[in-house]
């Protein structure tokens, strides 16, 4: 009995201190209230999350769900008013602006996209000629490249990902991907294909880039997060935060709380560069 | 179908309810009819708005378009025909590979083999059907798909292959209870005539109960066909999915469950989102045609209407 009182005021003084501690960035949320529902880019997630939890830890009377669906789904939820805020990796379309006139993008982060290939290989830097012509089919053997005389396996995403559309911008010069490769649905399963095929490439976001896949020097680029930031690594895209018209005072407080010193933090902690 | 032998108890225990002569009705008949007017219409709705929705496509003859063999919806080219291609062929190898194997564990369950085994076969491929799909495709991703990619030295793994192989153990649930469950009519009916007769039992089995089955049989096949037709899943997860006709089994496909699932997210202004409704029509028009066609057979099987 002691221990439980004893405990709850451990707690309690515990959660008042982080109460305290965060009260800075968390203060703008006093005396509001409401629902904030955000669907959409799968890569914004972790940062949504990491606020909500934060947000609705201070303010009870704030309920903040976060779901997926991808770039297309949070720009068409939040375009027909289904949800508060619908993230995407990419800028909203002219076909989707001319549909909804009112949306209002905030971009709170950059993120790259890097070349992956299996740590096995030997191979650690390539030209972005070399990656274009991997993607087109004309070379088709690592030793082409530099590597051992094994058969490239290409590993692509579907139409839907932003990350595979700001790789074929900006690496791939927008060349016809060739038709034989794997296409994989998330940069969750990328990873996993890649990091099990000695023979494969794909592409990431800089931000799931670990130990499981080896990341390719481009062109002598390194593709890190300072590369990105100083703008010497070339494949990078803006994260964004779409509402429907003006953002509602509550939407309004979480955009300021995820663009602020918090959310550049939690950016940052989970591999993408905050934007002030 | 599986539940059609057990729902056929529950028939008549229904039927006692309505009995005598139909009068007295079950209080929640209301109900259960409403429920089922409800599902009904829900089908037709989800047809029609499949329909609506491809439409533009069927009528400004962009058919030519869609059957075509390249899907690069940046160039401007929607061919969904690799993927219909694809959708038969993994579906026929998978139920080429499945069916044999169910039929022949039937046999075994039904007499070919020891008694004694007979009962833990069965029980083990009823657990099969419990385990959900994501579970198969995890586990190919992680064993089967290396193993291929190791022996054979040629593609990714990811392939028409691998995924036959998962498909085929996803639908031997459903081929083995089905025409086991026929047999289960069929044999007992007949083998102590057989018995008398001094038929032996495999030759019982072989000759005078299989053909007794042939509904069962070809129920199996169609409905093995349907649920390898309709499963997204495996072929998304291990497949490959890349949009052409594939060369050989170690080549990578997409289905068209894995199209519409890979493509569903994108900018749903597009042409591109506009082609997955005709997709969709295609499975939905599959689907409805092998249940239209296993109707037929059952009715012809059965012309006393009694079902199975």
């Amino acid at each position: 009995m002691k221990k439980g009182i004893l405990s709850v005021v451990v707690l309690g003084s515990l959660l008042l201190c982080a109460t305290s501690l965060f009260a800075g960035e968390l203060e703008r949320f006093s005396g509001l209230q409401g629902k904030i529902d955000i669907a959409g880019g799968t890569a914004h997630i972790p940062v949504m999350n990491d606020a909500a939890r934060a947000i609705m830890t201070a303010n009870p009377d704030i309920v903040i769900t976060v779901a997926g669906g991808g770039s297309g789904v949070g720009v068409q939820k939040v375009g027909e008013g289904l949800v508060e805020i619908g993230n995407s990796g990419r800028s909203v379309s002219a076909a989707e602006m001319e549909k909804y006139p009112t949306l209002k993008s905030f971009a709170f982060a950059v993120d790259g996209v890097t070349p992956v290939i299996n740590p096995s290989n030997t191979v650690s830097g390539l030209t972005a000629v070399q990656i274009q012509d991997i993607f087109a089919g004309k070379i088709t053997n690592w030793s082409q490249v530099g590597g051992a005389d094994a058969e490239i396996h290409i590993y692509n995403r579907d139409e839907a990902s932003g990350t595979r559309s700001v790789f074929w911008k900006k690496c791939l010069n927008k060349i016809a991907i060739v038709e034989t490769a794997n296409v994989v649905p998330s940069n969750g399963a990328m990873k996993t294909a890649v990091a099990n095929d000695p023979q494969a490439i794909g592409y990431t976001s800089i931000g799931h880039v670990d130990a499981s896949v080896k990341a390719v020097v481009l062109d002598g680029v390194a593709p890190t997060q300072e590369n990105a930031i100083n703008g010497s690594y070339p494949v990078v895209r803006k994260l964004y935060m779409n509402t429907n018209g003006e953002p509602a005072p509550l939407v309004q407080a979480f955009i300021d709380y995820v663009m602020g010193a918090d959310g550049a933090t939690s950016i940052a902690q989970h591999g993408f560069i905050p934007i002030k | 179908m599986l539940n059609r032998n057990s729902g056929k108890r529950d028939f008549t225990a229904g039927g006692r309810l309505t009995s005598p002569a139909g009068r007295i009705h079950f209080p929640g008949e209301l109900l259960l009819r409403s429920a089922a007017l409800f599902s009904a219409l829900i089908i037709f709705a989800l047809f029609g708005f499949l329909a609506y929705f491809s439409l533009p496509l069927f009528i400004e003859g962009r058919l030519g378009e869609l059957f075509s063999l390249h899907w690069r919806p940046f160039q401007g080219q929607f061919g969904i025909l690799p993927m219909i291609v694809g959708t038969l062929l993994l579906a026929l190898s998978a139920l080429a590979l499945a069916y044999p194997l169910g039929l022949g564990i039937c046999l075994f369950i039904h007499g070919l083999g020891p008694a004694l085994l007979a009962r833990p076969l069965l029980l083990l491929v009823q657990g099969m059907t419990g385990i959900p799909t994501v579970v198969y495709g995890f586990v190919s991703v992680f064993l089967l798909v290396p193993l291929l990619r190791n022996l054979f030295a040629h593609g990714s793994g990811f392939s028409l292959l691998a995924a036959l192989l998962t498909l085929a153990l996803l639908i031997l649930p459903t081929i083995v209870l089905l025409i086991h469950s026929q047999l289960g009519q069929v044999v007992p009916a007949l083998r102590l005539t057989a018995t008398a007769l001094g038929i032996a039992r495999e030759r019982e089995l072989l000759y005078i109960s299989l053909p007794a089955s042939s509904y069962g049989l070809l129920a199996a096949a169609i409905l093995g066909f349907g649920r390898a037709v309709g499963d997204t899943l495996i072929a998304l997860m291990v497949a490959g999915n890349a949009a052409r006709i594939p060369d050989s089994a170690f080549d990578s496909i997409r289905t068209l469950t894995a199209h519409i699932a890979l493509v569903v997210s994108t900018d749903s202004q597009s042409t591109t989102y506009q082609s997955l409704f005709a997709g969709g029509l295609i499975l939905f028009l599959t689907t409805a045609a092998i249940n239209l066609l296993l109707h037929r057979i059952k009715s012809r099987a059965c012309p006393s209407g009694d079902g199975s």
